[in-house]
């Protein structure tokens, strides 16, 4: 039990995400709403951004801005001294896509919404099988 | 010029994109010539590019000029070599082919019809050409929403929730595949394919390196509608617009089998997913399984487009299992049936376009009588019938009998089994819709049936592109052998037996 915890303690960046990540699932699959579908969408893409930006992080580093540069002060620089700002940079591009999906899909609710009436799946497809 | 063949093929259709889109609001008239200039320069690229890597080798492209792996590499071999030139000659014909139908679909919306056309393409064109694996995700969702808002264009009632469904998977999909190569990164350090390459076989015993290797290919597996993971794709594709569904359809899934096979070759070596792995086995009985549900499914089909729809599940079934047979003649079927099958797919798809633009239906009882009534468009049908069929000399027996025979060296006799029987209720499939349009009487929608029916063939601009890919469906498959010996001999690393 003891090792149980210890283990949940030194990863807790990875348990938020997976946590997070199956939030996002089961709404996806289990919701009936079109727009909590479309929410739980979002938390999944969210725990992934997550989990990137967790892993750029170091113990008592500091932001990845070389004071010193071009030349000025030849300064050694650690790189251990600095967060890895790539991950990060990375997931301002999943950000942006993240928002666009967001996009498409609400356009998409609202395009559902005019037709049908309603934004709740089983009724949509009461409605389809009617016809 | 010629040296950036690599760039201009993505960044011509990108930019381009942004005209069409302005065009649209000052004459809609302009969109369709300026699409196709963008979508031919990019083919044009892409076979100089082809023809290069013939000649020279491996091309290496750095874009911005940084050397990898801190800078994007742009990285053809003769794999996606190949597949470039497909898939920019398929959106290019099918461009041209299908001008009319989108005027008589959807005449108002052809301005964002055409922008997000080239904008898919583009995605597309990316994923092949691009080596970074980051690269490759933005790529692949730049491809999807493109996709996704492509879909939505079709029938009123169903394409919205129909392409909403195919967003969620795609969703997963896409993000299944960015936390593989989180793993990745957290494992090596790098995102440049090569570089990961050339770090992962010391670390080959990881288990971040094996769950990024299994999160990577489920995700694919989701993008590319292999079997327990195809809900979305009958739907999406059957409501779609007829120009958009034979522009995804033979392009989207054949690129994501083209992105697992880079994963298996070239980001993870073949002695990893094979040797360390072991677990090619379990996969090829998933793609007998995906086989033969497909073509079951399709069998149960009362409309030609679904049950296309369903024999491109079985399809990806094939060439997932002969990626994953493990020797030279699987891996050269599955390389080989990307082309085919895209060729096929395509061919498949413009006559459901020309009988949609003529008969407005794809159900059975709208193809009554269609042999007397379109008699080149139905000649065509039956080439691509023919061909995913696999009936030589058309090009779909030839990747066939590579996958049986690489199957047989295999000893995967149920993969073989699957194969055969696909193509048998293939043959059933087929053969109904030519009863269907050869013996019952043409019947027009109020009911009237017509002796003998009229002739009202397609306009001549859509059929001499499906023309075009007919012809090309037994063209390819009389020069399989070159294919074979100059191209794809080269894709599969030394020492595959």
């Amino acid at each position: 039990m003891g090792d149980l915890i210890q283990v949940v303690i030194a990863k807790y960046n990875y348990w938020i995400y997976i946590t997070l990540m199956m939030i996002g699932l089961y709404a996806m699959i289990a919701k009936n709403n079109l727009i909590k579908k479309i929410v739980g969408m979002n938390i999944f893409q969210t725990a992934i951004i997550l989990f990137y930006i967790s892993i750029g992080v170091k113990k008592g580093g500091t932001l990845p801005i070389v004071e010193h540069g071009h030349g000025a002060h030849p300064n050694v620089v650690h790189a251990a001294d600095y967060l890895n700002p790539l991950p990060h940079v990375l997931m301002l591009t999943a950000i942006v896509v993240s928002v666009a999906t967001l996009g498409v899909a609400l356009a998409l609710g609202i395009k559902i919404y005019n037709r049908y009436n309603t934004l709740e799946e089983d009724e949509i497809l009461v409605q389809i099988r009617e016809k | 010029m010629s040296q950036n063949y690599p760039a201009l093929l993505v960044i011509v259709p990108l930019l381009s994109a942004f005209f069409i889109s302005a065009a649209g609001w000052v004459n809609k008239r302009l969109c369709f010539p300026l699409s196709v200039a963008a979508l031919s320069v990019s083919a044009y690229s892409c076979i100089g590019l082809l023809l290069r890597v013939l000649n020279e080798g491996v091309v290496h492209y750095r874009l911005g000029g940084w050397p990898p792996p801190w800078g994007i590499v742009y990285y053809v071999d003769y794999l996606n070599g190949l597949v470039l030139c497909v898939v920019s000659i398929s959106a290019l014909i099918n461009l041209i082919a299908t001008k009319k139908s989108i005027e008589q679909e959807f005449p108002e919306k052809t301005g964002p019809f055409y922008t997000l056309y080239v904008l898919f393409v583009t995605g597309m064109l990316g994923i092949t050409v691009t080596g970074d694996a980051f690269n490759l995700y933005v790529l692949l969702e730049i491809g999807s929403i493109t996709g996704y808002a492509l879909l939505a264009m079709g029938d009123e009632d169903r394409a919205p929730l129909a392409s909403l469904n195919y967003l969620y998977m795609g969703t997963i999909g896409a993000c299944f595949y960015l936390l593989g190569v989180g793993y990745l990164y957290i494992a090596t350090g790098s995102l440049n394919m090569v570089d990961i390459a050339h770090i992962l076989p010391d670390l080959y015993q990881s288990k971040a390196v094996t769950a990024a290797f299994i999160i990577c290919l489920v995700g694919v597996w989701i993008k590319m509608a292999f079997f327990p993971l195809h809900a979305w794709l009958p739907n999406a594709y059957t409501f779609a617009p007829s120009a958009t569904s034979s522009l995804i359809a033979p392009l989207m899934t054949k690129v994501m089998i083209y992105v697992m096979i880079r994963l298996i070759l070239t980001v993870f070596t073949p002695e990893f997913a094979f040797t360390t792995l072991a677990v090619s086995h379990y996969i090829v009985w998933l793609a007998c399984i995906a086989i033969v549900m497909g073509a079951i499914l399709a069998l149960a089909q009362h409309d030609l487009k679904k049950m296309l729809t369903y024999i491109i599940v079985a399809e990806v079934g094939y060439m997932v299992g002969g990626a994953w047979l493990g020797n030279r003649a699987g891996m050269t079927g599955a390389v080989l049936h990307i082309v085919n099958d895209a060729l096929m797919t395509l061919c498949a798809f413009l006559v459901v376009c020309n009988i949609v633009y003529k008969v407005k239906g794809y159900a059975f009882a709208d193809l009554k009588g269609l042999f007397p009534k379109m008699p080149f468009t139905m000649g065509a049908f039956v080439i691509a019938a023919l061909s995913i069929i696999g009936v030589p000399p058309t090009c779909g027996f030839f990747s066939k009998w590579y996958l049986i025979l690489g199957a047989i060296q295999a000893h995967q006799y149920g993969f073989m089994v699957a194969l055969l029987f696909s193509s048998l209720i293939n043959v059933v499939l087929f053969f109904r819709v030519f009863e269907v349009g050869f013996f019952e009487p043409f019947s027009d929608h109020e009911g009237h049936e017509h002796h003998p029916a009229v002739m009202a063939e397609a306009p001549l601009s859509m059929l001499v592109p499906l023309y075009i890919v007919a012809v090309g469906l037994i063209v390819v498959g009389l020069y399989t052998g070159d294919i074979v010996n100059h191209i794809i001999r080269f894709v599969i690393p030394k020492g595959f037996m």
